[in-house]
């Protein structure tokens, strides 16, 4: 599943970039999470507490066993704090 | 009919509620909200966003409140970038007939943007930068317009 992947806050300085395109064997967000820390420490830590994350799915708020999109955007993302 | 901007410059909130009023006589009550900086500790703030999507989420959270309530117009304007204490960040105007109204739908709207709007709050101390974590009261205060509709 091809994925643009975004990144925001502390996720985002966890894996060191703010978003990247990648081709990941996952069908659900939660499938994206397990995938990712494979890949490294960074991931890893980012995503070691997933109660912690939030997700967004083409914009709109989606929960972890939401399934994916060829080609969707997926943001990953600690609970808001604007306001 | 509510209007939403998202942006890094100051607000005036005189102008703004003038706007929403301007060359109309059916508008009877404006309330407005305006969140600011707080200082203490905290030397400054940097508010990051999601580009993408928090115009498309405070729409969505402006038209709900549209939904609920008659209201006659209204603005939200919400900054991101670095802030200093004493800064406005926030800023929701509701234009309606009458007060109850008006006051209502600019709670609401605040509610549901503190947890449903992609806004990240990092504070600056003396000693270090951190992140603001989410506060459980913001949940309970949005979750009591889902008990209580309008």
């Amino acid at each position: 599943m091809k994925l643009d992947l975004l990144y925001f806050a502390w996720v985002r300085e966890r894996i060191g970039i703010d978003g990247e395109t990648r081709d990941l064997a996952a069908l659900t967000v939660g499938e994206v999470l397990t995938a990712l820390s494979a890949l490294g420490d960074g991931y890893a830590s980012a995503f070691a507490e997933p109660h912690r994350l939030r997700f967004a799915l083409d914009q709109d708020f989606v929960d972890a066993d939401a399934p994916l999109r060829e080609g969707a955007e997926l943001a990953i993302f600690p609970p808001v704090t604007g306001g | 009919m509510i209007s939403v901007r998202v942006q890094t410059g100051a607000f005036d909130l005189g102008a703004e509620t003038r706007a929403l009023s301007q060359d109309r006589t059916d508008i009877g009550a404006i309330a407005s909200f305006v969140g600011l900086v707080r200082g203490g500790e905290i030397e400054a703030m940097t508010l990051e966003h999601y580009p993408a999507m928090t115009v498309k989420a405070l729409e969505a959270i402006a038209a709900e409140a549209a939904r609920r309530w008659p209201l006659l117009g209204g603005t939200v304007i919400h900054r991101h970038g670095r802030l200093l204490p004493g800064d406005p960040i926030v800023l929701v105007a509701i234009a309606a007939a009458h007060r109850g109204d008006a006051f209502a739908a600019c709670e609401f709207v605040m509610d549901y943007l503190k947890t449903g709007a992609p806004f990240w709050k990092k504070e600056e101390t003396a000693a270090e930068s951190r992140w603001v974590e989410a506060k459980t009261e913001d949940d309970t205060a949005r979750n009591r317009w889902i008990q209580h509709q309008a």
